[in-house]
């Protein structure tokens, strides 16, 4: 928060978005752990050497081997299990395989929070140690507590985990004369939610949520991009599927066009092939919507659901806000008119926050309120709910539901067991989220292990176990036998999760150097900065691309390229910054010169890895500005 | 299906405060002398309210309230307080949000108060859960909603239509399998949901008088409108079913 206002820190290149896109680097000449580059230095990467690069990692947090292998089958990434030659255990947590490396899927988000976390230190010069963490309001459990894992695991201690809708309401709130009861309708690009929120004096109750964990832009993407595919093969007799650089070009065209047609009625594809045939396809809008009116309709079923469950009418939402770059594509506006009876109200949907930006405001307010030190907060409370029933496997595998969905978090509920077998000194249970009558078909969460029991004639023990979720929506466990007044020592074994043991040592800054003078590693990180800038730029004229630059623009390259220089030899890291700052801005267009004639050339068969044969050796991307280095 | 571990206190037990040392009883979220956050109170879910037991309730004054005390008891008022303090916001808090569905809902409010007197309530009461692996009959209760499948439970008035709604139940569902469809069904179907949702707005009018007679009543009236209650909401329980699946069977 900056006094009253909530605003977003921008990152290195400038920009105020950090493409969750992470890339392997490749290994360093002299031995040693490659590094990992976060945001759109990694973007480059995507096309030239897919296998080191991960993208929506989001999607597979707190997910089990199974559920992953599923949501893989579009993405260019695999698993490490694929390629082992035993058959893992499936509770254990996946490994994604990233060049001759493995992560998890909370290690991924780590680097990409760290990333973040080290944008925010450079804005601040001072240390941060500390993050509100938004995620989907429909994430379990399992994922929450997965991205917990991922903030420990980049330094940062969470305070916070806030539901994306509700942080964007709380954005849209701000200004205190908002009240009523509004639905937040967020189509992002992995998950889609509908939350329900009644304003009051500041207060924002959630009254109901609802979504799908799989459901989002990246499925409009992967749709146009197997439809592209698809016509390729058939009118061409050309198997893209076959080069994963191919289709990560392919894809990123298929995203322009996606965000072409909310302006445009209609765009074209005109993809050079290996063979030299040209793929051409004009995509009209009304097309476009026909495609993606399954996927859409999708939200409509959710939608009904929090309306139900918050006991409430369509006609009774005063309000709908739009989250998420998708909803900027009209069909999708249209839906939601329709499905809250807007226009037939005389109103229509808000669209006046920036859907990309509003859920970090939000996480900034909600900042604000726990800091306790902004007069805009001072008032305002969240009061939130969680999405999913919680209930305990009973014998014959259903499910006696102890906490139900919607209630407000944080939320208790206090069960009694026993035992069945004289003497016994251990309880188990299976706690399992969701609304289906058996536990088979819910998600599992974790099997809570009771010892301790004093041993006891069997059914003679009377254990009372205290189930709260927190404000963080995950799940805490207490044990106590009553007969005896002993407190049960509880081990929780995680369904899909790490154990506190395993995030220990994946905290990030084991692998690095540690850096005892924070002063001191700011200066060097900014001077690496400059020196990969500056060793780039140098190489700029070298390249074709150069020639489409007007004088004026190659003029204010190398004016911007002697201020860093010198910059570079002072001591202050802000000031090398802000020469990186202008350095950058003033080779923007040679990058995306750059990055469409990669494209064009990918796509022509010619993979990078190739084309470095030719030109050298390594080939690294560590700035959005300097896409491939060819030594 | 959750059961509530309360205690309700005649007397309440002295305490003295964490923080400034001034005694008093623990029936209290805060310090009534330096306004401090307290452990979890003794005392039942009307008394997080200041309330004594009643079954009618002013909701506007509870929602109020409720707000009121959020604001004070929220983690997020203490994300920088001692340890302490953060485990009784995140105790507390949980107390008041599960006191308030509790209370804020007719049905539940209903329920949890026959509970406190010590009556006994229908197949969805407490249930003891046997870990997996043992053969005890207790686990059987573990079911729930499935009262309706017991013939014992069905109010004795219904008997027949209960019967014939089944059958026509099972009927629908075979000719949907068939993808077929009977419309003369469909209407004695609309007109049975329609009957017993007439029933069931009865019962909660009931419901509704014997609230009046508890509050109002003494000792002796109170027990007569518990027993009654009691019966209410195993008849209400029983209808609601009833609507639910003959809805489900129309809407499908």
């Amino acid at each position: 928060m900056q006094g009253n206002t909530p605003v977003v820190i921008p990152g290195t290149d400038g920009s105020r978005l950090v493409p969750s896109v992470v890339a392997l680097d490749p290994a360093p000449p002299e031995g040693g752990r490659p590094t990992l580059t976060v945001g759109s230095g990694a973007r480059m990467a995507l096309i030239e050497t897919p296998e080191r690069v991960i993208y929506s990692v989001k999607r597979l947090m707190g997910r089990g081997l199974e559920e992953v292998k599923e949501e893989l089958k579009l993405l260019p990434f695999h698993l490490a299990s694929d390629a082992a030659a035993v058959q893992p255990d499936p509770h254990e947590v996946p490994r994604i395989q990233l060049g001759e490396l493995q992560f998890t899927a909370p290690e991924i988000s780590a680097y990409i929070l760290r990333q973040l976390k080290r944008n925010a230190e450079r804005f601040f010069g001072a240390p941060v140690t500390q993050a509100v963490i938004t995620v989907p309001a429909y994430f379990n459990d399992a994922q929450r507590q997965a991205t917990k894992d991922a903030g420990r695991m980049a330094g940062l201690e969470v305070l916070r985990l806030v539901n994306e809708p509700t942080a964007a309401a709380l954005a849209y709130g701000l200004d205190r004369s908002k009240e009523g009861t509004i639905a937040i309708y967020d189509f992002g690009g992995g998950t889609f939610d509908i939350s329900i929120l009644k304003l009051r004096d500041g207060i924002f109750e959630v009254l109901a949520t609802n979504g799908d964990t799989h459901l989002g832009g990246d499925d409009i993407d992967n749709l146009l991009l197997a439809i592209a595919l698809d016509e390729i093969y058939a009118e061409h007799g050309v198997d893209l599927r076959r080069h994963p650089d191919a289709v990560q070009a392919l894809r990123k065209a298929a995203i322009d066009a996606k965000i072409g047609l909310t302006t445009a009625p209609v765009v074209h594809f005109d993809i050079e092939l290996a063979n030299g045939d040209h793929y051409l396809r004009e995509i009209p809008r009304e097309v476009f919507e026909l495609l993606i009116e399954p996927i859409l309709a999708r939200t409509a079923a959710p939608c009904k659901q929090a309306l139900a469950d918050a006991g409430l009418k369509p006609e009774q939402i005063d309000e709908v806000v739009m989250v998420g770059g998708s909803t900027r594509i009209p069909a999708v506006q249209k839906l939601v008119d329709g499905l809250f009876h807007l226009s037939a109200r005389g109103k229509k949907p808000h669209t006046e926050l920036n859907p990309d930006e509003v859920v970090a405001l939000g996480a900034a307010v909600q900042a604000g309120i726990l800091a306790g030190d902004s007069k805009a907060t001072e008032e305002m409370l969240l009061l939130d709910v969680t999405p999913l029933s919680l209930g305990i496997e009973a014998l014959g595998g259903t499910v006696a539901r102890i906490i139900e969905r919607n209630s407000t978090i944080p939320a208790s509920a206090t069960d009694h067991f026993t035992t069945g077998v004289d003497g016994q000194t251990n309880v188990a249970i299976h706690v399992v989220q969701g609304e289906r009558e058996l536990a088979a078909d819910c998600r599992s969460l974790a099997r809570f292990d009771l010892k301790g029991i004093p041993p006891m004639s069997a059914g003679l023990p009377r254990i009372e176990v205290k189930f709260l979720i927190d404000a963080d929506g995950i799940l805490q466990v207490s044990a106590l036998e009553q007969r005896s007044g002993k407190a049960a020592q509880i081990e929780v074994k995680p369904t899909y999760g790490l154990t506190d043991e395993q995030v220990e040592n994946m905290i990030l800054d084991s692998y690095d150097h540690a850096e005892e003078d924070f002063a001191k590693r700011l200066l060097i990180e900014a001077r690496n900065e400059a020196d990969t800038l500056l060793a780039a730029a140098a190489r700029a004229p070298e390249n074709p691309v150069w020639e489409q630059l007007t004088e004026e623009e190659r003029t204010r390259i190398q004016v911007a390229r002697e201020y860093l220089a010198h910059a570079t030899i002072g001591e202050d890291p802000a000031a090398i910054r802000e020469a990186v700052l202008i350095l950058d801005y003033a080779t923007r267009r040679f990058a995306e010169l750059m990055m469409d004639a990669a494209v064009s050339s990918a796509l022509r068969g010619k993979t990078m890895d190739a084309a470095g044969e030719d030109l050298g050796e390594e080939v690294t991307a560590p700035h959005a500005m300097a896409p491939a280095e060819f030594k | 299906m959750s059961s509530t571990t309360f205690k309700v206190l005649d007397s309440a037990v002295p305490v003295s405060c964490w923080a400034c040392s001034i005694g008093h009883n623990d029936s209290t979220l805060f310090c009534p002398h330096c306004s401090k956050i307290q452990p979890p109170p003794g005392g039942d879910y009307f008394s997080v309210f200041g309330l004594k037991p009643r079954l009618n309730l002013d909701l506007a004054a509870l929602e109020t309230e409720f707000h009121r005390l959020s604001r004070k008891l929220h983690p997020d008022r203490f994300a920088r307080a001692t340890e302490n303090e953060k485990q009784w916001s995140l105790a507390d808090t949980a107390l008041l949000n599960d006191a308030y569905r509790t209370l804020k809902d007719p049905l539940h409010r209903t329920e949890y108060l026959l509970k406190l007197e010590g009556a006994e309530i229908g197949p969805e009461a407490d249930a003891e859960l046997v870990s997996p692996g043992s053969i005890s009959p207790a686990s059987s209760q573990a079911q729930a909603g499935n009262g309706r499948k017991d013939p014992s439970r069905i109010p004795a008035d219904l008997l027949e239509e209960v019967f014939d709604l089944n059958m026509q139940l099972e009927e629908m569902h075979g000719l949907r399998k068939k993808g077929r469809a009977d419309p003369e069904l469909q209407s004695s179907l609309t007109r049975a949901k329609k009957k017993f949702d007439r029933l069931l707005g009865e019962a909660d009018m009931d419901l509704r008088a014997e609230w009046l007679a508890w509050d109002e009543g003494d000792q002796a009236a109170r027990l007569a409108a518990q027993d009654r209650m009691v019966a209410l909401l195993d008849r209400r329980r029983y209808l609601s079913n009833l609507v639910r699946d003959v809805t489900e069977t129309l809407g499908a």
